[in-house]
């Protein structure tokens, strides 16, 4: 189900590491509460994040929530294919429904975060 | 459902405008002219009243049935307001008359009315000042944390923060980013319902400029820590600012003063019985205590020792105007109307049943469906559709059903801290009738919904327009009617 190759935050987003980025979108379960995503206002590149504060805006037909980043760095590029398509959120959010990419990150903030299984155990807590 | 403009006939008229009788050369000059055809519908007299009297039958408010919308108070509006906003003495009033020469001595009711009403908000709030100006419940948080930030800086108080909890109204963190703070969550206590006092504890400091409540909460629960809570806001000269929307629930119960809230609003169109709804006019007062009066937006209504009012605007601390004239004037004479229609013991009663109603129906529904916090509730409860939703019939399913039975949908997915959220308040003018009428239709909704969940997909069916397409709507919005021959 949640994918183990990437990290989860408390704030249910996931970051998969790629060689020198980090791949950062929400998780399934995220995606399933907000339900259909209507609008994505994405951090630009360029712009550095911290970890846990906000840097963009989620709508769906449900609610407009922050975006925030689970960890800190520079935002490397954002998925400005998400603009015309946001249902891709939806329809694959460990995939093709990425959100941004961080470089210059750090890898033991990484290391800090939830494993898929701690994340799983989370999610149960917060029912 | 056909627009006026599709009924349009080429050449038919309502009106027929006469000559222009004035001399002289009248015509707009050349560069301004139109150059197309306005394009204007060409209707008879009868044409256009079938057409709107057509779309006001197709209406849904609380004139025609039960609209248990939560956290909006939808109440009932008395129609006996209407008729004294009506009074020609105040309905042809102009705005500008209390500022000129010896027009205030022409409008001395209108600014007793205000006068008066700004003191019965202070008895009813116990505060110490109000302003009637803001025109909206959201505008009346704007002013409020306006007057606040003037007040920290009058201090030099290096403030940069404002602290809400999690299940406050949205406009809350708004309103406290225009004003110039950063906002930040507090959680929920999910045991207790309400704001998690160790939480705030850990949060609130020196940098904490305010900490906004809303009490009843969102939940429609009590908070009872508000001794706590304002000391604590208040060791760090941070200020408690009281959200009123939900009055309704505490009046002639519980003021705001009281409980050491330095900043309230009041929503004059959810509690004191004027129109709600349709985007207002609305009035959202703010009443604040002795060390911020200074910070009120002008003008002020004053009384002087002759017992005439006239309208003040020397206040060089103050925040400055913040709305055209003095509010919205026919929205404050129908509080003013309706508080002193119900007295003291009539508000007291309003929130006795508003509450009373509430929990009627919360524990009548209690078998059916989720009660995430199942304690006494205040004037609204939250109920969750989580165990229809295990069916695949979730909160939006229900509220589409209960519009084929004639009820106007709660609130949903709101808060946001409960998932699959039915947020109802039923408010005090509704009878046992309509509410059993109410519960039983939600009843039948549970039942329905497990025994055939595939029937709710064509939910409602009794509309001018079955299910809409939200998430369409809102990807791809499309505002402009195309003409035809246009």
């Amino acid at each position: 189900m949640t994918p183990n190759d990437r990290k989860y935050s408390t704030t249910h987003e996931w970051v998969k590491v790629d060689g020198e980025l980090a791949v950062v979108g929400i998780s399934d379960h995220a995606q399933e509460a907000l339900g259909d995503i209507t609008f994505l206002e994405l951090p630009k590149a360029g712009t550095s994040v911290e970890k846990g504060t906000e840097c963009g805006v989620i709508e769906s037909v449900k609610a407009a929530s922050d975006i925030y980043s689970p960890i800190g760095g520079e935002i490397a590029e954002a998925n400005d294919a998400l603009e015309n398509a946001p249902e891709q959120v939806n329809q694959s959010p460990y995939d093709t429904g990425w959100l941004f990419k961080v470089k210059g990150i750090d890898h033991a903030e990484i290391d800090a975060l939830m494993s898929a299984d701690d994340y799983e155990t989370f999610l149960k807590e917060q029912e | 459902m056909s627009v006026i403009y599709d009924k349009s006939v080429p050449g038919r008229r309502g009106v027929r405008l006469p000559r222009s009788d004035v001399p002289g050369h009248t015509a707009i000059p050349e560069p301004y002219r139109r150059r197309s055809a306005l394009n204007l519908c060409e209707l008879s007299e009868l044409d256009v009243v079938r057409h709107f009297t057509a779309l006001s039958r197709k209406n849904f408010g609380v004139d025609t049935g039960f609209y248990p919308l939560g956290s909006c108070t939808m109440k009932y509006n008395p129609k006996f307001t209407e008729k004294i906003a009506q009074l020609d003495g105040f309905s042809s009033l102009h705005p500008l008359l209390p500022q000129l020469r010896r027009g205030g001595m022409l409008t001395q009711g209108a600014l007793a009315v205000l006068y008066e009403l700004e003191s019965m908000l202070c008895e009813i709030c116990g505060m110490d000042a109000f302003t009637l100006h803001p025109m909206a419940g959201a505008h009346g948080e704007l002013t409020g944390m306006m007057i606040i930030a003037a007040y920290h800086h009058d201090k030099e108080n290096n403030k940069t923060e404002v602290l809400i909890p999690d299940e406050s109204h949205g406009t809350n963190p708004s309103s406290a980013a225009i004003a110039g703070y950063s906002t930040r969550p507090v959680p929920t206590n999910r045991k207790t319902g309400v704001l998690d006092l160790e939480a705030l504890k850990d949060m609130i400091g020196d940098q904490t400029a305010a900490v906004m409540l809303t009490n009843p909460n969102t939940l429609g629960i009590f908070n009872a820590q508000i001794r706590e809570i304002a000391d604590l806001a208040h060791k760090h000269d941070a200020l408690l600012y009281y959200d009123g929307a939900n009055l309704n629930a505490i009046l002639g119960k519980f003021r705001p003063g009281d409980g050491d809230f330095d900043v309230v609003h009041v929503n004059l169109h959810k509690t004191f019985g004027t129109p709600h709804g349709g985007g207002g006019p609305g009035a959202g007062p703010v009443g604040v205590k002795k060390h911020l009066v200074d910070f009120l937006p002008i003008s002020r209504v004053v009384k002087r020792s002759d017992g005439t009012h006239a309208l003040d605007y020397d206040y060089p601390k103050s925040i400055g105007y913040i709305a055209p004239f003095y509010g919205n004037f026919s929205v404050c004479l129908k509080a003013y109307a309706y508080i002193l229609n119900l007295g003291a013991e009539g508000l007291s009663q309003v929130a006795e049943n508003a509450v009373l109603n509430a929990n009627y129906a919360m524990h009548c529904l209690k078998d059916d469906f989720e009660v995430p916090c199942l304690r006494t509730c205040m004037h609204e409860f939250v109920i969750s559709a989580s165990r229809q939703a295990e069916n695949g019939i979730r909160a939006l399913d229900i509220a589409k059903a209960l519009i084929d039975r004639g009820f106007h949908p709660p609130t949903v997915y709101f808060p946001l801290i409960v998932k699959e959220s039915m947020m109802v308040e039923p408010t005090e003018t509704e009878s046992k009738e309509t509410l059993d009428a109410f519960v039983g239709a939600m009843k039948d909704i549970a039942r329905q919904s497990r025994e055939s969940s595939e029937s709710f997909a064509g939910a409602p069916q009794s509309t001018p327009v079955g299910r809409l397409d939200e998430t369409r709507a809102a990807r791809q919005m499309d505002f402009a009617y195309a003409l035809s021959g246009a």
